[in-house]
């Protein structure tokens, strides 16, 4: 076996043992009868230490693929969101040794295992650096700032939990409704990475040529069937579906296809999971998340806020500084990616504003945390993916 | 305006919410109030104290949390309108009348909108400036507002509190206990395991740490106004370059913005992965995208011209050599060269032959160096060539002439006139890339033989005295964020009142977790009243819910 597939191994080994801790922060809240029970579950720590060989195994995965490849396995969609979700682990370990809350647990896990599902839903192949990406600063600054997101990541997930306890799912109300988009975002990401993988399995592709915005020729491949075509396409690959529409050459027909395909999907998925359960995904959830401890949630959710901050800081703004100084010569350009690390840094400082004098604590500093995890994820997908600038890497 | 003396003696600034001293409530807000606020100490904020002239009012309004929340608010919504379309400098564009095309074109009428209310160019313009002048005004006065009076007041805070002030904590206890004496100096002990400062007056302990986080606000926003101030100074002259040059292979050309320097470039390379050294890992990715680039590289000498030399004379001294690569720029006192970009075969030399139609045969070569080109090449045996017009990036004609649009060699073009004994008034021709015009039918013809090509490389110069100023004010933030976001400020009071009673109350500015920890650490080995976190009623509750509801 090579070390490539040694890595993709150990990466799997990962994948279970976060999908089996789950189950044992699960049983840890489901056998604890008092808030002293909750805190010392045997469960609970059986469940720690399966995320502890999950996490062991998921840095092997990285540690293998850099040696197989001579770089930090950082330079791309796939590795850089399957480093996202093995820090977010990372995160969820560092603060359930300081709060011991198995309810925490039960929400960052699964958080965890989509993102990394989502990861990869991307070329997985291993490639060489481009002379920009030729340096020591991509795994410092890329490490820090996944580092610093993934801690600001676990504030959203305290926040969820103290949402999911808090609202009242009984009676009609806008956080009812808010909290259970939050559920239907997290359904349309499942929806997402069944159809890629059903149509990956099926080996499906369709090949179009296309006259792009610069009004050159080019080529492109569906591994989808194409409800949307590329400005004046035209089909190579015979027996292949044809297109509904043809759009216009700044929309990338490709991934809006993928796009509509995932939340066509997601919502037959969650319309499935409405009718089994008979109410609101959140509210099934509600009774795990009863027992966490309202203040403790808030805490947890502020304290996370309080760790990522600086790391976030040092990674995204002032290590990409220097980097950016280094490779493009200036320190700042007003890159879309570094503007949405801008605002990701205005938001958590508005963020910390607020709560210091201001006293948003509770439902209003929850809020802010899963809006918060909202910029970081937008920041991650949707500006490498549909804004193109220097990191667009995809 | 006049002082406030407190009950205990102590003469507080007109606004004191707390006496400085003692903690008894001044205000009827905090006489009011169940768990007194605790931000700033109740200390009197100018802000909060003085409304009435017009400085008053800018003071108070740039003090104002809710005011700099907003700001950043806005800074925050401008930056990503600002990222909807690319900005006006990642635009191929340079009229007005060009970006707006732009805009339009791609865009339709969004992007018409998106040009007509400057978005295109949102990081430049006059009010994304002014947001953030606010910012930095609000940054400065909101931290001085703030600073003073709670650095004055936690440094005149007595051992001893009042009840009032102790039973408006939202950590507080109340009980009587047995040999209160001993327990003080268990907890005293106690504490100071703890690592807390502990202080005692008589029948009061205050236990103290990590005071210094309560600055940590204050010294990140002195590292923002630093960097603030480097990014001021970059608008003086000579604190800032940015220069851009085109270097040929082969040239040696002074550095653009660093006078007294120059730079010969020995040739530019662009390596691509090959399978072979790319070891089997990279093979897939390589089948799938085609070719990734390795390097970018320029080979360079660079040379300074000797002190007390005439300028342009060539008193040149060398200083090295260097491979500028992406990420690795060539430095010298303070400047940096960037690999930016490069442009691969520029005709560099053409080579022709004169040739006589008939027999074809040659009547000697010679090469044209297209970025010095010659007036006459003599070929010998009384033939010769006039160059009578050289276009170096022929247009077509134009007005009846030949038309270059750029001095850049892309697509030479030459009006020659061949000299030759049979034909000695010459005959013209007009040469350009596999075409050939003549006015009359000619005898001879130039053909063309070979070319030569070289490399440019595309080079960016800066220097940028400014980047210590921004580096440093980054570090003072990361000093500030980490010392106030890392540490807490806790503070214990133990005191027996005027009955026998002894108080217990706590305070922090964040964390109640931690503290309470460590208050529970506290009561194991000492014997103290019970405490309530009054902001925390699940806390006491033995009994969880939500038992019985999961998946049954």
């Amino acid at each position: 076996m090579d070390l490539v597939t040694i890595s993709s191994n150990l990466l799997l080994i990962s994948f279970i043992a976060y999908l089996v801790a789950t189950l044992f922060f699960g049983g840890a809240i489901k056998k604890s009868k008092t808030e002293k029970a909750y805190h010392n579950s045997k469960w609970g720590t059986i469940g720690l230490v399966i995320t502890i060989i999950g996490f062991l195994t998921h840095i092997g995965y990285f540690a293998t693929r850099w040696i197989a490849s001579g770089h930090a396995p950082l330079s791309n969609m796939f590795e850089f969101t399957t480093a996202f979700g093995m820090m977010l682990v990372g995160a969820f370990i560092l603060l359930y040794i300081m709060y011991r809350t198995p309810s925490l647990g039960l929400f960052a896990l699964p958080i965890a295992i989509i993102i990394i599902s989502y990861a990869t839903m991307f070329p997985r192949e291993v490639t060489p650096l481009i002379p920009a990406l030729q340096s020591k600063w991509l795994f410092i600054h890329v490490i820090t700032t996944v580092i610093g997101e993934s801690i600001l990541a676990i504030s959203a997930v305290a926040g969820l939990v103290f949402l999911v306890k808090n609202i009242d799912m009984t009676k009609k109300s806008k956080q009812r409704f808010w909290i259970e988009a939050v559920m239907f975002t997290l359904v349309l990401v499942l929806g997402f990475v069944v159809t890629s993988t059903t149509f990956k399995t099926m080996g499906y592709e369709a090949e179009f040529t296309y006259i792009d915005k610069n009004e050159a020729p080019a080529e492109i491949t569906y591994h989808i069937p194409p409800l949307f075509g590329m400005n004046e396409y035209e089909a190579m690959t015979p027996g292949a579906m044809k297109p509904w529409v043809e759009l216009p050459p700044i929309i990338n027909a490709q991934r809006l296809t993928s796009l509509t395909w995932s939340v066509a999907v997601g919502a037959v998925l969650y319309l499935l999971l409405r009718l089994i359960a008979r109410k609101p995904i959140a509210a099934v959830f509600q009774p795990l998340a009863k027992k966490a401890n309202s203040q403790l949630m808030d805490e947890i959710g502020y304290r996370s806020v309080l760790i990522g901050f600086p790391v976030f800081t040092l990674g995204a703004l002032i290590f990409a500084m220097i980097w950016a100084h280094e490779a493009w010569s200036r320190f700042w350009g007003w890159d879309p990616k570094e503007v949405w690390a801008l605002i990701t840094w205005l938001f958590y400082a508005a963020f910390l504003h607020l709560r210091l004098s201001r006293g948003w604590e509770g439902q209003k500093s929850a809020w802010l945390a899963v809006i918060g995890f909202v910029i970081i994820m937008f920041n991650l997908i949707a500006v490498n993916l549909i804004i193109a600038g220097l990191h667009s890497y995809a | 305006m006049s002082k406030i003396t407190c009950q205990c003696g102590h003469e507080n600034p007109y606004g004191t919410e707390l006496c400085e001293q003692c903690g008894r409530p001044l205000s009827e807000k905090a006489k009011e109030s169940d768990i007194v606020d605790m931000r700033y100490e109740g200390s009197s904020r100018r802000s909060q104290t003085y409304k009435s002239s017009i400085v008053d009012k800018i003071w108070n309004f740039f003090s104002s949390v809710k005011i700099g929340v907003g700001i950043i608010a806005a800074v925050l919504i401008a930056s990503a309108i600002g990222t909807v379309f690319p900005q006006k400098f990642y635009v191929p564009a340079s009229t007005d009348a060009e970006y707006a095309e732009y805009y339009e074109r791609l865009y339709g009428v969004v992007g018409k909108i998106y040009y007509q209310l400057g978005f295109y160019d949102m990081y430049n313009s006059w009010w994304f400036k002014v947001l953030i002048g606010m910012l930095a005004t609000s940054i400065i006065i909101a931290s001085i507002d703030r600073v003073v009076p709670l650095y004055k007041s936690l440094k005149k805070q007595r051992t001893r509190r009042h009840p009032s002030f102790m039973k408006r904590q939202r950590i507080y206890g109340e009980g009587t206990i047995e040999n209160t004496a001993e327990s003080f100096a268990k907890a005293e002990e106690e504490l100071k395991k703890m690592h807390y400062n502990v202080k005692t007056e008589n029948g009061a302990i205050l236990a103290e740490k990590h005071r210094f986080s309560r600055w940590g606000p204050y010294v990140n926003h002195t590292g923002l106004i630093i960097f603030f101030v480097g990014v001021l100074l970059r608008g003086i002259p000579g604190f800032y370059v940015d220069e851009a040059m085109w270097i040929r292979e082969g040239e040696t050309r002074n550095i653009v913005g660093a006078p007294g320097y120059v730079l010969e470039n020995k040739g530019f390379t662009l390596e691509n992965y090959t399978k072979e050294e790319a070891e089997e890992v990279f093979g897939a990715a390589l089948d799938k995208v085609g070719s990734i680039v390795k390097t970018y590289r320029t080979d360079v000498t660079l040379y300074k011209e000797k002190e007390g030399s005439l300028p342009g004379s060539d008193n040149l001294e060398k200083v090295e050599d260097y491979a500028i690569v992406v990420n690795k720029p060539l430095k010298f006192n303070g400047y940096n060269v960037f690999q930016m970009d490069y442009k691969l075969d520029e005709l560099k030399t053409m080579t022709f032959h004169l040739v006589e139609k008939s027999s074809e045969e040659s009547l000697g070569e010679f090469t044209v160096d297209l970025s010095n080109p010659e007036k006459k090449y003599d070929l010998g045996k009384g033939a010769s060539v006039n160059m009578l017009g050289f276009y170096p990036d022929y247009d077509g004609i134009k007005d009846g002439e030949p038309y270059s649009k750029s001095p850049v060699p892309n697509n030479p073009a030459f009006i020659f006139q061949m000299n030759t004994p049979e034909k000695p008034e010459g005959e013209k021709s007009f040469v350009a890339i596999r075409q050939t015009l003549e006015v009359e039918q000619n005898d001879y013809a130039i053909k063309f033989a070979a070319a030569e090509t070289r490399n440019i490389s595309g080079l960016t110069i800066r220097k940028d005295k400014t980047l210590y100023i921004l580096l440093l004010g980054g570090l003072v933030f990361m000093i500030g964020v980490i010392q106030g976001m890392y540490w807490q400020h806790r503070r214990i009071w133990i005191q027996e009142g005027a009955d026998g009673q002894v108080l217990i109350a706590a305070h922090t500015n964040k964390n109640w977790f931690s503290l309470r920890k460590e208050l529970d650490k506290l009561r194991e080995s000492t014997a103290l009243p019970a405490y309530k976190d009054r902001q925390d009623p699940e806390l006491d509750k033995p009994e969880q819910e939500g038992d019985e509801e999961i998946w049954t």
